[in-house]
C-alpha cells in the first residue's frame, strides 16, 4: 500500500521502521518536519524524541546513545550540520555508528533556506577534522529516501562508521506516494563493543577517538583507510539512465538528478544521445559507473545545485578522459530541465 | 589477617598519571568507592571528559566513554537515554564543565536528566598548562592571566552549585573538598548519595569538588591544599546547595 508522505516526515518514519528509537534534534528549516514527525511518533513507539539545546549538544546525544549500541540518529539542515561536525569526528574516530540527516539548503553562513547540494564537499570530503570518511546517501525520490535510511543505518552499523542522508529542501518539502517497509522487521546487530554495561562478565568496554601515542594513532587511522578501501569495493552505488549509447552523459544526485532526467528525456526527443549517471551514494563515490560510461562517453556534463562541487570527482574517476562539463545554480536556486536542455544542445552543436 | 582497606574493585590497576599531589586521585578513588558500595559497577557507564582527566577512561573499571570537550553531559544524556537502567556518571573538569560545556550543564540539569555529575573546580586549566579557567578566583595568576585575573576584562569566576541550584530539573547539588580527611569523608558520603538519587530515579545531582593543582599552581602539595583553604573556600563556601529527597521527576524512576 502507498501513502502519500512529505519527504521529512517519509525519513522519519523510514528511521523508526528501521527500528531507530533515538532522536536527538534541535529546529531548523528546512528539516522541520522531521523532528516534529519525531516528537508524535518516538513517545508512541516507547522511543526517545529530545529536543537538544543545540546541534552540538544533539550530535553528542547522539555519540552516547550510539556508544551505548542503540540505532541513534540526529537531522539538521547546512549550518547546524556545521555545528555537528565536531561530534561526526569524534564518532568517526571512535567507530560509532548513526545516522546524520542533512536536509541541505542555500550558504555559506546562515545563506538561506531554499533547496541547495552545496554541502558535497562538507559531507564528502571534510565532514570534520582528522583522516576520515562518512558514507553519504543521495535519494532523489521520497521513496528512495525511505529506502535509503534502512539502508544507511545497516551500513553504519557493518561498517562501524557514521552515516549522511544527503538530501535537500526539495525532497524534504515535497510530497510523494511511497511504500513502507513493514514495522518491526529492521535487523538489529549485536554490537559487542558498546559501552551499555559490562555486567561483571566481561572486561570494560571503552569508547574513546584520544590516542597520544602517534604510532599508535597511526596504525588505528590506517586500519580505518583499509577499511574504507573495502566500503569503496562493496558499497557503491549509482543509476544508469539511458547511457549505453549515450554520447553526452549528464552526472547528478539527489533533486538535481530530477532535474537531468527531464533533461535527458527532453534531449532524446530532439535525436541527442544523452544519457544520466545518478550517483546514489556520494562517498563512496560511484567510479565504476563512472568508469563503465567513460568507456564510450564523449563527453559528460555534472549538473548540480551548487558551484561544481562533483565536478573534480567526475574528473578523477573517468582520469579526464574526456572533457568534463558543468552547469549549475546555487544559492537555493533549482535549475530547469529546459535551461539543461541548452547547455546539453551548445555541448552537442559545438563541444 | 582481615582486610580492612582495599583499593575499590571499580578501580582498573593502571597507573595513574596525575601530578604528584594532585587530588584527581582521592576523587576517582570516591568515585569508585561509592560504585563498589551500591554494588553497580556492572551496570555502571562513566564519561571521561576533555583535561587531566581524560584518561580515567583507562582507570574506571566499568565502561567508559570519552566525550568531546564540553560534551560529557550531552553524551551522558544520550547513553541514559538509550540505557535508562543504567548509572551514568560524568567526571568532569571546570574548563570542560564551566566554560566550553556550559549550555550542556545547564541543559541537562533544567531537563532534570537523571545522571550524576562530578565536578572537579582546581580554579585553573591543568592539561594545557595552567590557563585562566571559568573557576579562577579574582587576582589569581595563571598562564593567561599573568597580572592576575582582572574581573574588569576578564570577569568573575562562575559558581557553578549555586547557579544550578536555581534550576527546577537539579535534585542534588553540593559543593565539597578533598583538603582533609574530615572533608574527604564528607565528599565520599556526598558522591554515594549522588549517586542514590539517580538509582532512585530522582533526577540531576552534582557534586562538585575543590581540589588543587599544585604543578600549575606553582605550589608543592602541601601549600597548594592551604592555598585552597585560604582562597578557594571563602569564594566558594562548602555545603549543600539543593536536595529535593523527593525527586524532581514527575513520572518517578521512570527515565
Amino acid at each position: 500500500m502507498k501513502v502519500l508522505m512529505k519527504g521529512n516526515e517519509a525519513l522519519a518514519e523510514a528511521a523508526i521502521r528501521a527500528g531507530c528509537r533515538h532522536f536527538f534534534g534541535y529546529p531548523i528549516t528546512p528539516q522541520t518536519e522531521l523532528a516534529a514527525y519525531m516528537s508524535k511518533r518516538m513517545p508512541k513507539v516507547n522511543g526517545t524524541y529530545l529536543q537538544a539545546e543545540s546541534e552540538v549538544a544533539a550530535v553528542n546525544m547522539v555519540l552516547g546513545a550510539a556508544a551505548a549500541g542503540a540505532r541513534a540518529m540526529t537531522s539538521s539542515s547546512s549550518p547546524g550540520i556545521s555545528l555537528k561536525s565536531e561530534g561526526i569526528s569524534y564518532m568517526a574516530g571512535s567507530d560509532l555508528p548513526a545516522l546524520i540527516i542533512n536536509v541541505q539548503r542555500g550558504g555559506p553562513g546562515l545563506g538561506g533556506i531554499q533547496p541547495s547540494q552545496a554541502d558535497y564537499w562538507q559531507a564528502t570530503k571534510a565532514t570534520g577534522h582528522g583522516d576520515f570518511q562518512i558514507l553519504v546517501f543521495a535519494p532523489s525520490t521520497v521513496q528512495e529516501m525511505v529506502d535509503l535510511v534502512s539502508d544507511a543505518f545497516d551500513a553504519a552499523d557493518r561498517w562501524r562508521m557514521p552515516a549522511m542522508i544527503l538530501a535537500d529542501g526539495m525532497l524534504g518539502q515535497m510530497m510523494e506516494p511511497v511504500s513502507l517497509p513493514e514495522e518491526g522487521r529492521a535487523q538489529l546487530v549485536d554490537k559487542p563493543w558498546a559501552a551499555c554495561g559490562h555486567g561483571d562478565s566481561r572486561p570494560h568496554n571503552v569508547i574513546n577517538s584520544l590516542y597520544l601515542t602517534p604510532d599508535k594513532l597511526e596504525e588505528l587511522v590506517m586500519t580505518r583507510y583499509h577499511r574504507y578501501q573495502l566500503v569503496k569495493e562493496q558499497e557503491q552505488r549509482a543509476e544508469a539512465y539511458l547511457c549505453e549509447d549515450a554520447d553526452l552523459v549528464i552526472v547528478a544526485y539527489g533533486a538535481s538528478a530530477r532535474v537531468a532526467r527531464s533533461a535527458v528525456n527532453k534531449a532524446r526527443e530532439q535525436g541527442y544521445k544523452v544519457g544520466l549517471i545518478r550517483p546514489i551514494t556520494l562517498w563512496p563515490f560511484p567510479v565504476q559507473a563512472l568508469k563503465k560510461a567513460a568507456a564510450t562517453a564523449k563527453s559528460f556534463l555534472v549538473v548540480e545545485m551548487s558551484m561544481g562541487q562533483m565536478v573534480d570527482d567526475v574528473k578523477l574517476a573517468i582520469d579526464c578522459r574526456v572533457p568534463v562539463h558543468f552547469y549549475g545554480r546555487t544559492g537555493g536556486m533549482i535549475p530547469t530541465p529546459n535551461q539543461v536542455l541548452e547547455d546539453v544542445e551548445r555541448i552537442m552543436e559545438h563541444g | 589477617m582481615p582486610i580492612v582497606f582495599q583499593k575499590p574493585r571499580a578501580l582498573t590497576d593502571a597507573p595513574l598519571h596525575y601530578c604528584p599531589g594532585c587530588t584527581h586521585g582521592i576523587v576517582h578513588r570516591l568515585a569508585a568507592q561509592a560504585i563498589d558500595e551500591l554494588g553497580v559497577q556492572g551496570r555502571t557507564v562513566g564519561v571521561a571528559s576533555v583535561g587531566c582527566s581524560v584518561m580515567c577512561y583507562d582507570y574506571f573499571a566499568c565502561d567508559m566513554v570519552q566525550a568531546p570537550h564540553g560534551r560529557a553531559q550531552a553524551v551522558a544524556t544520550g547513553l541514559k537515554r538509550a540505557c535508562p537502567e543504567n548509572v551514568i556518571f560524568t567526571y568532569q573538569g571546570d574548563g570542560d564543565l564551566a566554560a566550553i560545556g556550559t549550555a550542556e550543564t545547564v541543559h541537562a540539569a533544567t531537563r532534570g536528566e537523571n545522571i550524576t555529575v562530578i565536578f572537579i573546580n582546581n580554579a585553573i586549566y591543568g592539561m594545557t598548562g595552567g590557563q585562566m579557567a571559568p573557576t579562577s578566583l579574582p587576582g589569581q595568576v595563571t598562564q593567561t592571566t599573568p597580572y592576575g585575573r582582572d574581573t574588569d576584562t576578564a570577569g568573575y569566576p562562575v559558581k557553578v552549585c549555586e547557579l544550578l541550584s536555581t534550576l527546577d530539573g537539579v535534585a542534588f547539588a553540593q559543593r565539597v573538598a578533598v583538603d582533609n580527611v574530615k572533608n574527604v569523608n564528607a565528599a565520599r558520603k556526598a558522591i554515594k548519595k549522588a549517586f542514590q538519587y539517580q538509582l532512585e530515579g530522582k533526577g540531576y545531582s552534582i557534586v562538585e569538588v575543590l581540589s588543587t593543582c599544585p604543578t600549575n599552581w606553582g605550589l608543592s602539595p602541601v601549600e597548594a591544599l592551604k592555598w585552597l583553604q585560604d582562597n578557594m573556600m571563602p569564594y566558594y563556601p562548602l555545603g549543600v546547595f539543593k536536595d529535593v529527597p523527593e525527586g524532581v521527576k514527575k513520572g518517578g524512576a521512570a527515565l
